[in-house]
C-alpha cells in the first residue's frame, strides 16, 4: 500500500515496545460480536495508481463540462474563468495540507490570507465587517436568518419570492428547527419589492435576494427603510458574487446582514460544492456573528500579526449556547476567492462585472426578438428567465441534443410554482458571439 | 606557477554569529510581506480582459454607487504574495501533524488530480442529468462504499462537513419524533461532558436540551450517571456519544448504552470524528448505532485546506433513514442515475433540504480515488496502522509523561499535565514541539482531563517519523518537569513569536483600514 | 454601606434598596485576561440565580449570576471599552450593574467579606 509507510518488521518491533501480541490486542474493548475478524466484504481490493485513474477518467468521461460546448446554466453556480495561478497557488502544500490556523505562529500565512479575504468581502459587499467564510451561500443564508432573530428576540422570519428556493429551504428547516416562524412571499420573477409592506412588529428580518433566481436586480433601499421602521433587519442574499462589480452592493441599500455565495470569483463550478459562503455584517452585531473571525494583534516581539478571535462565539467554548455550530470554515475556497480577487483588483472586477452584464443582453438581445420568446426578467445582471412557446423541459432536451446546454429550467426549482414554460439563462465572461449564435440557431429549430 | 590573483574564502571563517537585523524585514528565505493592501493600487490588475462594448445597461439603474478601491497585483506580484505567505504556515507536507481528533493524515495528489477531471470540477449542478451521469453514479458508488463501511442501510451525502453531518443527523432524529407525535415532549438530548463542543452546539441548534453526563475513571461513559439520567424517559430525544470517544477510547459499554437508550424511546447518534481508528475493523451498525457523521476531510484523507472545505455524509439505520434529507441518488431499473430532488415520492418523509445543490463533489471525488487506492484490505491496514502508531507513542513517552487513562488506546494517545514542574503548562509544551519543527498536539482537549494532550500521528507516519517526534517531545516534556523556565517563552524559531489574543479580542481589528493620513489624502 | 458575596463570586454592595454588583477579584483572576463583559439593560428585570450578563476571556465564556432579585437601574457602559477594568479593579470601578432591589431579605442568605474569603481558601 503505498501510503502506509510501516513495515512488517516495523510494526512487529513496535508491538514488542508497546508490549502487545498483535494489533487485535488494541480492540478488546470493542464488543466481540461486532469485531471483524477479516476484510469487510463487498468491496474491492486496493488498486494501483493507474488503475484507479483508469476508472475515475471513464467515470469523468460521462459527464458534458460546461467548457466543452455552449453553456448558459446558472441559478446558483456560475461558470467563470479562473486564472491559472489561482489553482497553482491552491495546490501549495503550505496552504493545501495544513490545518485551522489556531498556532497562529506556524499559520501566519493562512491567517494573513483570511484577513485579506474578510477586508475584500467587507468593501465588495459595502459591509463593515466580513467573516473567514461559511459552507457556501444557502447556509449562510440560513445562518443569517437565525442571528437577526438572536439579535432581535423575535420570531418572525419573511423570504422573498425571488429567493433561490434552495436557500429557501435550508434556511426554514433550519428556523423551524429552533422553533421560527417562516413566511415565504409568493414567487415572482420581480419580487423583492413586496417585502417592503411585509415586515411587522414581530418580524426579525426580510430576506431578500438581488440578483435574484430570477435574475432581477432590486435596489432593496426601501425595504431596509421598512424593516428597520418595524424594528426588523434587512438580510440580503446573493448568489453571483461578480455582480458586487456593477450591481448595488447590501452595504449601501442599508443592509444589516449580507449572506452570498462566493463561488463565482476564484472557485469552479464542481458540480455544486465545495463553494464559499460570504458573511458579513453591521459592526454593532459582530458578537452574534457565526463562524470564524481572524483579527490583527501584535507578537511578543511587537510586530504585526494575526489570530483567530472572538472565539468564545463559537461551539468549541461557548459549546452549548454558541452563536452556531459550525466548526470548519471553507478555508481553500476562501483562498481562491482571495486570491483571484486580489488578480482582479477593484478595477479588474468591475471589467469582468460588465462583461458579464453585456453577454446577457446580448443573449437577451438575440432570444428576445425570436417570435414566441417573452423575456421576463425585467431589470437584470448575467442572468434573465424568458418564456417559450413550447415546455421548458422538451426546450432544454432538444436543445441538448443540438449541444447547446440551455439554461435552467424553472420547474425544476419550483416544481409547483406553474413555471413550465420558463427557463433562466445566464451568460458570463465566457459566452462567446458563436454560443450565442448556436443557441438561437437551435431554438428556432425548436420553436 | 603561473599566478592566478583570484582567490577567495571557500570555507567559512571563524566568526561568531551577530544579532541580525535586516533592512527589508526578511530573514534569508523567510521573506517579510506586507498585507495586500499596503502593496497593491486600486489601477492595478493581473488578469487581461477585453474591453467591454459599452452597451445600453438593462441593470436599470441598480448600480453600485461607490467603487470597491480594492487593489489589486500583476500576477507574478500576486504569486509572490501567496508564495511569501505559504513560508508562514506548517502543513502536513513538511511534517508530523499530531493534532488529535483532527486526523492530519497524508493527502495523496492522486486525489487532487481527479478531482481536477473537467469532467468532475467542470460540471453544473442543475445541468441536465442525462450530461452528468458519471458524476451521479461517482456518488452513488461513494455511497455504497460508506453504507458498506458502516453496515448502515442509508446515507445522506449532502452535508458539507462534520458538524452539518451533525445536523443533520439530529434534524432526522427530530423528524422521527415529529412523526411520532413526541417532538414537543421529547427534548432531551444525552452528551458526554468530554464531547467535540459542535456536539453540544448542534443538539441546540435543532431545539434540543442538552443534558450532560460525566465520564468515569477510565475515560468512558459513567455508566450509572447515564442510568439516573434516563429515570425519566418520557422527554429522551437520544444520546450524542463519539466512538471511539474524545480520549481516544473505545466505549466499552457502547452495545448496552444503545440499548438503554433505545428503551427509553431514544436515538443513538454517533459522532464519527474518530472512524479513522476503525474503519475496515468495526461497523458502527454493528453497534446500535442510528445516525453517524463521517469526516471525509479525517478518515478519507482530504485535505484540510487551512480550515476546510470539510465533506460530512451521514449514514442512518432503518429507524432514521425514512426522514434523510433530500437530495439523493437512485438508479432506475434502466440504469439511469436520477436525482431525487423534491420531497415527495421516496422522499415523502424527508426532513427537507439543507443545502443548495447535491454536497461536496470536489471532496466526493477526493474520498473514492482514496477508498479505491486503499480497497477493504488496505482500509483494515490503515485503521491497525493508526492504532499501532499512537500507542507506539504512549509507550515511548509513559515514563516521561502521564497517560491520561491506563491500558491501550485507539488512534491518539493523551496525557495529562500531571508531570510538569509548578509554573510550566501543556502550552509552554505544545510551543516547544514548534521549535523542533512540529505542530503542537491538541491542548486543553477534552475538558475531562486536565492540561490535556491528545496526539494523533495517523497511519501515514514512518517508525522514523515517529521516532524522531518522540525523541523531540520526550526531551521537552523532562524540561517540563524540571521546571525549565524558557519553555514559556517558546516558540522561539517560529515565523511569528508567540502573538496577543487578549489584545485582539478586547479591541478586534477584523479588516485592513488605511491609515488616517492617507483616507484623508483620498478625500 | 454593606458588602455580600455569592458562592458564585459576584459581590453586591447595598446602599439603601440599591446595590451594585460585579463579580469578585478571585474570580476574574481565575478567568486570565478579561476581554469584554456582556451586560443587561437599564430596566431588566431578573430573579435572584438568572444569569444576567457574561464576562469572556480569549478562551472562556461565564455567565454572570444575580445575586439578588431586582431590576437593573445603571449599567457600567465603560466596561465595553475597557474590559480590563475587570481584571485591575474588580471591586471598585469594574462593577457591572446598580439594581433596585426587589426583596432585601435575599441579602441574608449571602456571605460578608469574611465569610467569603474563608470560602475561596476553601477552593
Amino acid at each position: 500500500m503505498r501510503y502506509l509507510p510501516l513495515t512488517p518488521e516495523d510494526r512487529a518491533n513496535m508491538l514488542a515496545v508497546i508490549g502487545a501480541k498483535s494489533a487485535e490486542d488494541f480492540y478488546t474493548d470493542v464488543p466481540a460480536a461486532a469485531r471483524l475478524k477479516t476484510k469487510i466484504a463487498g468491496l474491492p481490493d486496493h488498486q494501483g495508481e493507474l488503475a484507479v485513474e483508469r476508472y475515475m477518467i471513464k467515470l469523468a468521461a460521462r459527464n458534458r463540462s460546461a467548457s466543452s460546448g455552449p453553456f448558459f446554466v446558472g441559478a446558483g453556480a456560475y461558470k467563470h474563468h479562473v486564472p491559472a495561478s489561482v489553482d497553482m497557488i491552491l495546490q501549495r502544500s503550505e496552504f493545501l495540507t495544513t490545518y485551522t490556523p489556531y498556532q497562529p505562529e506556524i499559520a501566519q500565512g493562512t491567517l494573513q490570507t483570511l484577513f485579506e479575504f474578510q477586508t475584500q468581502v467587507a468593501a465588495l459587499t459595502a459591509m463593515d465587517v466580513a467573516n473567514a467564510s461559511m459552507y457556501d451561500g444557502s447556509t449562510a443564508c440560513a445562518e443569517a436568518a437565525v442571528m437577526a432573530a438572536r439579535v432581535t428576540k423575535r420570531k418572525k422570519i419573511i423570504l422573498s419570492g425571488g429567493l433561490h428556493p434552495h436557500y429557501a429551504a435550508a434556511t426554514r428547516l433550519l428556523c423551524e428547527a429552533q422553533g421560527l416562524t417562516v413566511v415565504q412571499l409568493p414567487i415572482a420573477i420581480d419580487g423583492e419589492g413586496a417585502l417592503a409592506e411585509a415586515a411587522d412588529g414581530e418580524t426579525a428580518c426580510v430576506i431578500g435576494q438581488s440578483p435574484n433566481v430570477f435574475g432581477t436586480v432590486t435596489d432593496l433601499s426601501d425595504v431596509a427603510k421598512s424593516a428597520h421602521d418595524k424594528g426588523a433587519l434587512l438580510v440580503s442574499v446573493f448568489t453571483e458574487a461578480v455582480s458586487l462589480g456593477l450591481v448595488t452592493p447590501p452595504g449601501e441599500m442599508g443592509a444589516d446582514i449580507t449572506a452570498g455565495e462566493g463561488q463565482s470569483i476564484g472557485n469552479g463550478l464542481n458540480f455544486g460544492g465545495p463553494y464559499v459562503g460570504l458573511f458579513a455584517c453591521k459592526d454593532k452585531l459582530v458578537r452574534q456573528m457565526p463562524g470564524r473571525l481572524c483579527g490583527e494583534t501584535v507578537d511578543a516581539d511587537g510586530n504585526r500579526g494575526f489570530v483567530l478571535t472572538l472565539s468564545t462565539r463559537e461551539q468549541h467554548i461557548r459549546r452549548d449556547k454558541a452563536t452556531s455550530n459550525i466548526c470548519t470554515n471553507s478555508g481553500l475556497c476562501a483562498l481562491a476567492f482571495t486570491s483571484h480577487m486580489t488578480l482582479l483588483g477593484g478595477k479588474g472586477l468591475k471589467q469582468l462585472a460588465e462583461l458579464n452584464h453585456e453577454a446577457a443582453c446580448e443573449l437577451a438581445d438575440a432570444l428576445g426578438a425570436m417570435k414566441g420568446v417573452e423575456i421576463l426578467t425585467p431589470r437584470f445582471f448575467n442572468e434573465f428567465a424568458f418564456r417559450t412557446p413550447v415546455d421548458a423541459e422538451a426546450v432544454l432536451a432538444m436543445l441538448d441534443e443540438a449541444g447547446v446546454v440551455g439554461g435552467v429550467r424553472a420547474s425544476r426549482l419550483f416544481p409547483d410554482g406553474h413555471m413550465g414554460d420558463v427557463i433562466i439563462a445566464a451568460a458570463t465572461e465566457c459566452t462567446t458571439a458563436d454560443d450565442i449564435a448556436a443557441y438561437v440557431t437551435a431554438l428556432k429549430e425548436i420553436i | 606557477m603561473s599566478m592566478n590573483t583570484q582567490g577567495r574564502p571557500t570555507a567559512p571563517a571563524a566568526i561568531s554569529t551577530p544579532t541580525i537585523e535586516t533592512v527589508s524585514g526578511s530573514r534569508g528565505l523567510l521573506q517579510h510581506e506586507d498585507l495586500l493592501f499596503e502593496i497593491g493600487t486600486s489601477e492595478t490588475t493581473g488578469v487581461d480582459l477585453p474591453k467591454p462594448k459599452g452597451l445600453k445597461s438593462r441593470l436599470g439603474g441598480v448600480t453600485r454607487k461607490v467603487d470597491t478601491g480594492l487593489p489589486g497585483l500583476s500576477e507574478p506580484q500576486a504569486v509572490r504574495h501567496y508564495m511569501r505567505l505559504s513560508q508562514k504556515n506548517y502543513a502536513i507536507d513538511l511534517g508530523l501533524f499530531p493534532l488529535g481528533s483532527c486526523t492530519m493524515k497524508h493527502n495523496p495528489r492522486l486525489n487532487e488530480k481527479m478531482a481536477r477531471l473537467p469532467g468532475f470540477a467542470d460540471i453544473h449542478p442543475l445541468q441536465p442529468q442525462a450530461t452528468v451521469q458519471g458524476a451521479l453514479q461517482l456518488i452513488d458508488e461513494l455511497a455504497t462504499w460508506l453504507k458498506t463501511l458502516t453496515g448502515m442501510p442509508s446515507v445522506a451525502m449532502s452535508p458539507k462537513a462534520g458538524a452539518h453531518g451533525e445536523l443533520c443527523g439530529m434534524l432526522a432524529i427530530r423528524q422521527a419524533l415529529i412523526a411520532r407525535g413526541e417532538s414537543e415532549t421529547r427534548k432531551r438530548v444525552l452528551v458526554p461532558e468530554s464531547a467535540h463542543g459542535t456536539n453540544p452546539a448542534t443538539a441546540v441548534q435543532c431545539g434540543f436540551i442538552v443534558d450532560e453526563i460525566k465520564a468515569n475513571k477510565r475515560g468512558r461513559v459513567d455508566m450509572d450517571d447515564l442510568k439516573s439520567k434516563l429515570v425519566r424517559t418520557d422527554d429522551i430525544a437520544g444520546i450524542m456519544l463519539t466512538n471511539p470517544n474524545t480520549c481516544g477510547l473505545f466505549e466499552t459499554d457502547i452495545k448496552a448504552i444503545a440499548d438503554l437508550i433505545h428503551a427509553a424511546g431514544g436515538y443513538f447518534y454517533c459522532d464519527g470524528a474518530n472512524f479513522n481508528a476503525i474503519v475496515g475493523r468495526v461497523r458502527p451498525g454493528d453497534l446500535g448505532v442510528d445516525a453517524m457523521h463521517i469526516n471525509l476531510h479525517k478518515t478519507f484523507s482530504t485535505p484540510h485546506g487551512g480550515g476546510g472545505p470539510g465533506s460530512g455524509p451521514t449514514v442512518f439505520s432503518e429507524a432514521l433513514a425514512p426522514f434523510a434529507p433530500v437530495p439523493f441518488v437512485v438508479k432506475d431499473e434502466d440504469g439511469f442515475y436520477r436525482l431525487v430532488e423534491q420531497t415527495e415520492g421516496a422522499a415523502k418523509d424527508s426532513f427537507g433540504r439543507m443545502v443548495a445543490f447535491h454536497g461536496q463533489m470536489g471532496m466526493f471525488v477526493r474520498a473514492l480515488t482514496y477508498m479505491l487506492s486503499h480497497g477493504a484490505d488496505g482500509l483494515k491496514q490503515v485503521a491497525e496502522d493508526a492504532v499501532l502508531n499512537a500507542n507506539y507513542i504512549q509507550a515511548r513517552l509513559k515514563h516521561v509523561m502521564t497517560p491520561a487513562f491506563e491500558g491501550f488506546c485507539m488512534h491518539e494517545a493523551l496525557f495529562s499535565d500531571a508531570f510538569t514542574a509548578d509554573g510550566i503548562e501543556t502550552i509552554d509544551i505544545a510551543k516547544a514541539l514548534i521549535d523542533e519543527g512540529y505542530h503542537p498536539m491538541t491542548m486543553y482537549f477534552p475538558l475531562v482531563v486536565h492540561g490535556a494532550m491528545l496526539i494523533e500521528p495517523t497511519e501515514t507516519e514512518s517508525k522514523a517519523e515517529l521516532d524522531r517526534f518522540c525523541d523531540a517531545l520526550e526531551s521537552i516534556a523532562r524540561r517540563a518537569a524540571q521546571g525549565d523556565d524558557t519553555l514559556r517563552g517558546a516558540p522561539y524559531l517560529a515565523p511569528a513569536k508567540r502573538l496577543d489574543e487578549t489584545r485582539a479580542a478586547r479591541k478586534p481589528v477584523l479588516k485592513w483600514t488605511a491609515p488616517s493620513s492617507e483616507r484623508v489624502a483620498a478625500e | 454601606m454593606t458588602i455580600y458575596f455569592t458562592k458564585d463570586h459576584e459581590w453586591i454592595r447595598v446602599e439603601g434598596d440599591t446595590g451594585t454588583v460585579g463579580i469578585t477579584a478571585y474570580a476574574a483572576g481565575q478567568l486570565g485576561d478579561v476581554v469584554y463583559v456582556e451586560l443587561p439593560e437599564t430596566g431588566a428585570k431578573f430573579s435572584k440565580g438568572d444569569d444576567f450578563a457574561v464576562v469572556e476571556s480569549v478562551k472562556a465564556a461565564s455567565d454572570v449570576y444575580a445575586p439578588v432579585s431586582g431590576s437593573v437601574v445603571e449599567v457600567n457602559g465603560a466596561l465595553a471599552d475597557a474590559p480590563e477594568t475587570v481584571n485591575a479593579a474588580a471591586e471598585g470601578d469594574a462593577w457591572f450593574v446598580r439594581v433596585k432591589l426587589a426583596d432585601r431579605a435575599e441579602l441574608s442568605g449571602l456571605m460578608d467579606q469574611a465569610a467569603y474569603e474563608a470560602f475561596c481558601e476553601g477552593l
